[in-house]
Formats: structure tokens, sequence, C-alpha cells
């Protein structure tokens, strides 16, 4: 303990509060437990193919047709949630209207709603017979069991990331700027695209990121509606576990290392978005 | 860092929408206003509330005597106890964990700080899918461990304690992430002041750390608590799905729905949003609990 004491505090600074090895011991302890280990698990399990095997996996067609629903779905889910979701931040920030406290506490309910729940709700609900596919059905649109289901079930799990990283920012905007922008004699319009715009920027961003991210890898919500058709709409977290089911490890670990790939550079733009946000908006978070 | 943002509370709504309003320069013309208005809270009603209003409704689309058999039933007790097993371990021990990486990463200085906070983050960025996988990778038949615990008899893949894995994993980080910039804002002033003053590591957590940060920690438990309830994709991989014995509710619902069994899946599934719904609630009580002596410090200070 002393000697990683030693390399966590290179200057031997003292330190007032107690606990520091404890705690410190028990994070990296459990964190390695939990997390490192069993992630690191993924790439060990990938070396025993060699380049050329694991190149041929994830290259498959199947696996590339769903790279491309999987990615592209979640890249157009979180540009329609862009949109509508900073339509949303600013409704409930800058306008008054009934049931707004009963909105706001509802744009968290995909976070908090169970994801094979909201699966099925979907599908019930933009089925040929269901209430949205119903309407729909007449012009010859079917949702349900096509790529575009698939588009819905993200849009309704990336709802809540762009609202609440909007959100916040919207309500630490002072007034001034606008009126300084208002009394220079700019338009309503032109406050909105050269002032309000680039200080929102690093939170719509970030919130894109987010769903981006949520959406590349979700599965509970997706695979109810998607119908799972091989090469039309089947998305890469089902790939994983079709091949788990033919008890074929290697492949499905092959998949995963790139999906994995896929997050640690998600996260690392998502972090330095944040940072740069911070330093726009003078907020740490 | 990456979503602690989008987990965290805003303050209190509609605090100043008329000040926005009634100002010249931040008010919009009418017509636009009630443009976005419509728009946003029509996407609002096709894409969040219609979802949760078909669950209530389809489950009680062949009668409240048909849902309450459905949720009476012996398996779906089972899935009711084994969910609720899964998250009363998962929880307290993330928990636990949440506490001492705060302690750490807030109360101190030390090399490597921004990149421990990085991947505590991690599970969040990981699909569910993956996060049982590295289970069935260690543990399963196949896996580093697998032959060992087949010659000893000990089920942990297609088993409560694969459940319980998976669920660990990917409530992972939420207590951790609510408390880690809540304790960086708080600042370590107080706790110093109480350990020059001769309190012990114990008291000073007890009575100093605890009080400051009793709601944040309150709501990361409440996000950890429906996260661990409500997973599927992860436990999905692990479980086996064995009827009675290894099925939580959100495989419960699958199972009855790929049956064709709608009514019933609603039915169960139902709970599971009630869940969510209480979730929800909690989450605005505590806000606005954790908000309150913020906002009579500004009115105190204003005056």
């Amino acid at each position: 303990m002393n000697a990683a004491v030693t390399f966590f505090n290179p200057r031997g600074q003292t330190r007032v509060l107690p606990g520091f090895g404890l705690s410190l011991g028990y994070t990296l302890v459990y964190l390695s437990l939990i997390v490192l280990l069993p992630l690191a698990a993924v790439f060990i399990q990938t070396a025993t193919l060699t380049w050329a095997e694991f190149w041929a996996i994830v290259t498959a067609p199947r696996v590339v047709a769903t790279y491309k629903l999987s990615f592209g779905a979640a890249l157009a889910a979180a540009a329609i949630n862009v949109v509508f979701g900073l339509m949303l931040a600013w409704s409930l920030v800058r306008y008054r209207f009934l049931g707004k406290k009963l909105v706001d506490a509802l744009i968290d309910l995909p976070f908090a709603l169970p994801t094979a729940v909201a699966g099925i709700a979907l599908s019930a609900l933009w089925a040929g017979n269901g209430w949205l596919g119903g309407l729909l059905a007449p012009f010859g649109i079917k949702i349900a069991f096509t790529p575009l289901g698939v588009l819905v079930a993200l849009i309704f799990i990336g709802v809540p990331f762009v609202v609440r990283t909007v959100q916040p920012v919207l309500e630490d905007l002072e007034t001034e700027l606008e009126e300084a922008a208002a009394s220079l004699g700019a338009h309503r319009r032109q406050t909105f695209t050269r002032v309000l715009l680039p200080v929102l920027t690093p939170a719509l961003l970030t919130g894109f990121a987010l769903a981006f991210a949520r959406g590349v890898g979700e599965y509970g919500s997706v695979i109810f509606i998607a119908g799972n058709i091989p090469m039309v709409s089947e998305i890469t977290p089902l790939i994983i576990i079709t091949k788990l089911e033919q008890y074929d490890e290697s492949g499905a670990t092959a998949v995963a290392v790139v999906m994995l790939l896929f997050s640690f550079i998600i996260l690392m733009t998502i972090n330095l978005l944040q940072a740069w946000a911070g330093k726009r908006t003078g907020r740490n978070r | 860092m990456a979503f602690a943002a989008t987990l965290h509370g805003t303050s209190p709504v509609g605090i100043g929408a008329h000040r926005y309003e009634d100002n010249v320069a931040t008010r919009e013309q009418p017509w636009v206003r009630r443009l976005i208005l419509g728009v946003s809270l029509t996407f609002f009603v096709l894409f969040v509330f219609m979802p949760l209003a078909v669950v209530f409704h389809q489950a009680l689309s062949k009668g409240w005597g048909a849902a309450l058999r459905a949720v009476t039933d012996s398996d779906a007790l089972a899935a009711v106890r084994l969910t609720l097993l899964a998250a009363v371990i998962a929880v307290p021990l993330n928990l636990v964990f949440g506490v001492a990486a705060a302690w750490a990463v807030a109360r101190f200085d030390f090399r490597g700080q921004e990149l421990l906070g990085t991947l505590i983050d991690l599970p969040f960025s990981v699909s569910p899918v993956i996060a049982g996988l590295i289970w069935v990778l260690i543990f399963g038949a196949q896996g580093w461990f697998g032959p060992w615990l087949i010659e000893h008899g000990i089920k942990i893949i297609f088993a409560v304690p694969g459940i319980v894995l998976a669920t660990i994993f990917v409530t992972f980080p939420f207590v951790a992430r609510e408390l880690i910039p809540l304790m960086q804002a708080k600042g370590r002033d107080d706790e110093e002041a109480a350990t020059v003053l001769g309190a012990s590591g114990l008291q000073t957590f007890w009575r100093v750390t605890l009080p400051n940060i009793k709601w944040g920690l309150l709501y990361g438990t409440i996000l950890c608590n429906a996260r661990a309830m409500g997973e599927f994709g992860a436990v999905s991989v692990v479980s086996g799905h064995i009827r009675g014995q290894t099925n939580t509710m959100p495989l419960h619902v699958e199972i009855l729905y790929n049956e064709y069994n709608f009514a019933a899946a609603f039915a169960v599934a139902s709970l599971l949003a009630m869940l969510a719904l209480v979730t929800l609630v909690l989450k605005s009580w505590v806000e606005w609990q954790g908000n309150r002596p913020v906002v009579q410090e500004k009115i105190i200070s204003r005056k």
C-alpha cells in the first residue's frame, strides 16, 4: 500500500483528511474486478484469433449491414433529437404552459423505463394496427418491423440526452446578451442564429454525442420493433447475441471489440466536447 | 464526466419563464412561440407520452382480472423476487463503492485523478449486450474459469450469480457519478475544519460529509435502483431464460410477448412502468429537497 501511496502522491504532500489509502485502494480494486478485468477479457479472447480471422468476422456482409443500420439509425435519431430536443428545452425554460412540470418530469422517462417495456410499447404503438402505425398504414408507410422502427426506438431512447444537456445552459444564460443584441438592432432571428446558437452549440453537440453513443449500443428497446431481418433490420448488438447462441464466442467477441473501440472513441470525444463547453460557458459540468 | 450532465437535475422549472415572456428582447412573436410550443409538445406526446400510455392501455385490454392474474402468476412472482434480489445485492455494493470513489476523487489530489473519473464512467458507454458477454467469457462453460466451475458444480452463467454480476456492471457508475461532482462543488473546507478540531475520520464522514451529500446520495441510489430492476440486455445474455428460476421481470415480459400473450406481457410491463413513474416522482422530490436550501440561501443573501 505504501508504494502505491507514493506512486499516487509523487510530491509527498501531507494530506489533512484521513482515508486516502483506504478509499482509493477500495475504488481501484472494485473497479478492476467489476469493470476493467472483465472488459480486458474481451480483448484477450480476441487475441486467440489471427488478424485474418478477426478481419473476416468483422467485415462479413451480414455484420457490415448491421453496422450501417446501428450507426446510421443512431446518427439520424441523434440529429432528430438535436432539433426537437432544443425546441423542448426552449419551451421548458422560456414559455409558460399548462402541465409544464409534468412534461419536465416525464422527459426522463426513457432513462427510467426498462428498455424491454419501451420495446414492446413502441412496437404496439407503431405496428400496422397500433395507435400511430394505424394512422400511417393507409398511406403505405410501415414503421414497425422495418429499419424505420429502429429509428423510432432510438429517437425515444435519445430524448432526455439533448434536452437535459441544453436545458441547464439555457437556464444559466443571462438575458443581457439578448438585450444587447436587440438594442443594437438585431432581429430576433439574427439574435438566435448569431448570439444564442453559438453559446448552445457545445451543449447541443454533447447531447448529440451522448444520444448517438447510447443509440449504437441500444438493445432492449430496439429488438421488439426492428423485426430483426438479416441484412435489413438487424442491429449490431443482436449479431453478438446470435453468435453467442450459436456457441461462436470468438465471433461474438470480435464484433464486441469493434463496438468497444468505437465506444471509447465516442467517450473521449464527449470528454473533449464537455471540456470545450465548460470553457465556453464557464460551467464545469 | 461524460454522462453526469444528463443525469443531473436542473433547477426547479418555471421559476422565471415570465422573465423571458415579459421582456421585449427575449420573447418571440406570438406565432413563433405557438409554433415552437406546438411542435415540441407534439414531439413529446408522440415519442414520450404515448409509449407510456400504450403500456397501461394494453395491460387492461383483457380487463383487470386478466391483468391481475398475469402479475400474480407463480412465474411472474418468481421473476419479481429475482429482480428484487438482484437489486438488493447490486445497489448497496455500488453505493459503498460510490461513496469510497467520491471520497478518493473529490477529497484528494493524486496522479491519474481525471483518468479514474473517466474509467468509472466506462460502463455507461458499453452496450448492455457486451456487459453480459464479458461474464460469459470469464465464467461461461468455455470461459476462463468454466472448466473449474463445472468440476466443482458451481453455476454462475445461466444462474442467479451471473444475473447479479451483470446488474452490478450496468449500475456501477450511478452513485459515484452523482457524488463526485457534488462533493467537488462543496469543497473540502468543512471536513478539514472538523479533522483539525479533532474529529475522527468516521465522525467527520457521518457528521459533516453525509449531511451535505445526503440528497445526492439518495438521487444516485434511486437511479441506480431503477436501472438495476429494469436492465434487460445484459441480463438477457447471462440468464438462460429458465422460467420461474432465472427470469427477471423484464425477461418475463419478453417471454410472454414472444408467446403472443400480449395482455399478460403488458400487465407485467405495467408494473415496471409504475416503478419508472415512482422513480421519476422520487427524483423530482429529491431535486426539490436538494434545491431548497440553495433557494433559501439566495433569498437570504439578497436581503
